[in-house]
């Protein structure tokens, strides 16, 4: 268990330094839902007909973004082969390892949305459903990143890959986190029932996210 | 303890590297691996490592903790020193004794063997070469392990380093650890050799 935690706190720390990625994910967030009412007019009604749209995307996007990283710096500079002969099994290092990185990067986004749903015309009751389903579907988005972290983790230009990997697994996120962050906001439809579905996805993730990477790194020793 | 081989075959990227090679040490001693360029000293020490898989052979540790793998007894220092330069030295050395578990011994003293502790907060972006790898064989002293794996420890290291190197190695010999090293040049210590062949 302190190695694990061990792990958790170092990555948390690193990302926290010059050069990690907690604060590019957030800044991208903001830039993203800042852009939005430029591009879309200030009609204020459509921006908060598309807010919870947009938050979605703009956070989906946003944890993509330092994703890449998640194996990759480790593979770089020797760790990964260090943490695949410990004594703590990998799948669980990897669990820890996508833990911290949504500490790092899936908090903070959480966090801005409130100040950002002033920005689409969300009240409180919205921008608060809106966070809290974030709070339920982003460990989703991170845990099946994941996987597509572990499959790119030897290419040196694996970003667009993970991309084109990962987006089609969040899909199903993207779907109910709407889904239920408009529920909340516009009736007529039940906040309850997408809003479980993506608390199961990412109960889901949880459990396949970690083993599916596991066995990609080992696939991709060399 | 004793580490062997047998019959090991390697092959990466569809390339046989060697095959039918035999080795064997026991505790207290150093193999030298030994050979030119591309003939798999870094691959026999992935192997033994677990990082990589052979093709054909057996690699065994007996008398080693049965609950243990051979790559969970072992430490490997490869050619990548698993450094992190937005973490201090100290931090560095204090993540792998953690993380590694197992035997520990205190991070300030294993720093201070090295003669790095004066350098303990500094950032390890800022190190040289000859630093990275002290504090790379500072993680040998931090985490006792019984099977030291070395890919060309004394690389980078001035005359005092390898010194230091060689009185680290017998200290290790004495505990009954063994030492399995890739190598180019004289280690410091008495060993015996595995030269490698392969194509040229």
């Amino acid at each position: 268990m302190t190695a694990l935690a061990a792990l958790v706190r170092r990555d948390i720390r690193m990302a926290l330094r010059v050069g990690g990625g907690a604060l590019i994910g957030v800044l991208f967030f903001l830039s993203v839902v800042v852009l939005m009412p430029f591009a879309v007019g200030p009609d204020l009604k459509l921006l908060a007909r598309l807010g919870p749209a947009i938050l979605w995307l703009g956070a989906l996007l946003a944890s993509l973004l330092t994703l890449d990283r998640l194996f990759m710096a480790d593979h770089e500079d020797g760790s990964l082969d260090l943490i695949v002969m410990s004594r703590s099994p990998l799948e669980l290092a990897c669990a820890a390892k996508a833990l911290a990185h949504w500490i790092a990067a899936g908090l903070p986004l959480i966090v801005a949305t409130p100040v950002l749903g002033l920005l689409l015309d969300l009240d409180l009751l919205s921008t608060s459903a809106v966070a809290l389903t974030l709070l339920a579907g982003t460990p989703a988005l991170t845990f099946t990143g994941m996987i597509g972290a572990a499959l790119a983790v030897t290419l040196q230009r694996g970003g667009l890959l993970l991309a084109v990997l990962v987006l089609p697994l969040s899909i199903p996120v993207l779907i109910f986190g709407v889904a239920a962050s408009e529920a909340a906001i516009s009736g007529p439809r039940t906040f309850g029932a997408p809003f479980l579905i993506l608390c199961a996805l990412s109960l889901i993730s949880f459990v396949i996210g970690p083993f599916a990477a596991a066995a990609s790194l080992r696939q991709g020793l060399d | 303890m004793r580490l062997s081989g047998r019959g090991v075959k390697c092959v990466r990227g569809g390339r046989e590297v060697f095959s039918n090679l035999d080795f064997e040490v026991s505790s207290g001693e150093v193999l030298a691996v030994t050979g030119h360029n591309g003939s798999g000293k870094t691959s026999l020490l992935r192997l033994i490592a677990g990082l990589l898989i052979p093709a054909r052979g057996t690699i065994l540790l007996e008398k080693g903790e049965a609950e243990l793998t051979l790559a969970e007894q072992a430490h490997y220092l490869g050619h990548r020193d698993a450094l992190k330069p937005a973490l201090s030295v100290g931090e560095n050395i204090a993540f792998w004794r953690d993380f590694l578990g197992g035997e520990t011994s205190d991070a300030g003293d294993s720093l201070a063997a090295v003669g790095l502790d004066h350098a303990a907060d500094l950032p390890a972006a800022y190190l040289s070469a000859g630093q990275r790898r002290r504090l790379s064989l500072a993680r040998l002293l931090a985490v006792g392990r019984p099977v030291w794996l070395l890919d060309e420890p004394a690389a980078a290291l001035d005359a005092a380093g390898q010194e230091l190197f060689s009185r680290l190695m017998h200290g290790h010999l004495a505990q009954g650890g063994l030492i399995v090293a890739a190598t180019h040049g004289p280690l410091g210590i008495e060993a015996r050799e595995l030269r490698m062949g392969g194509p040229s």
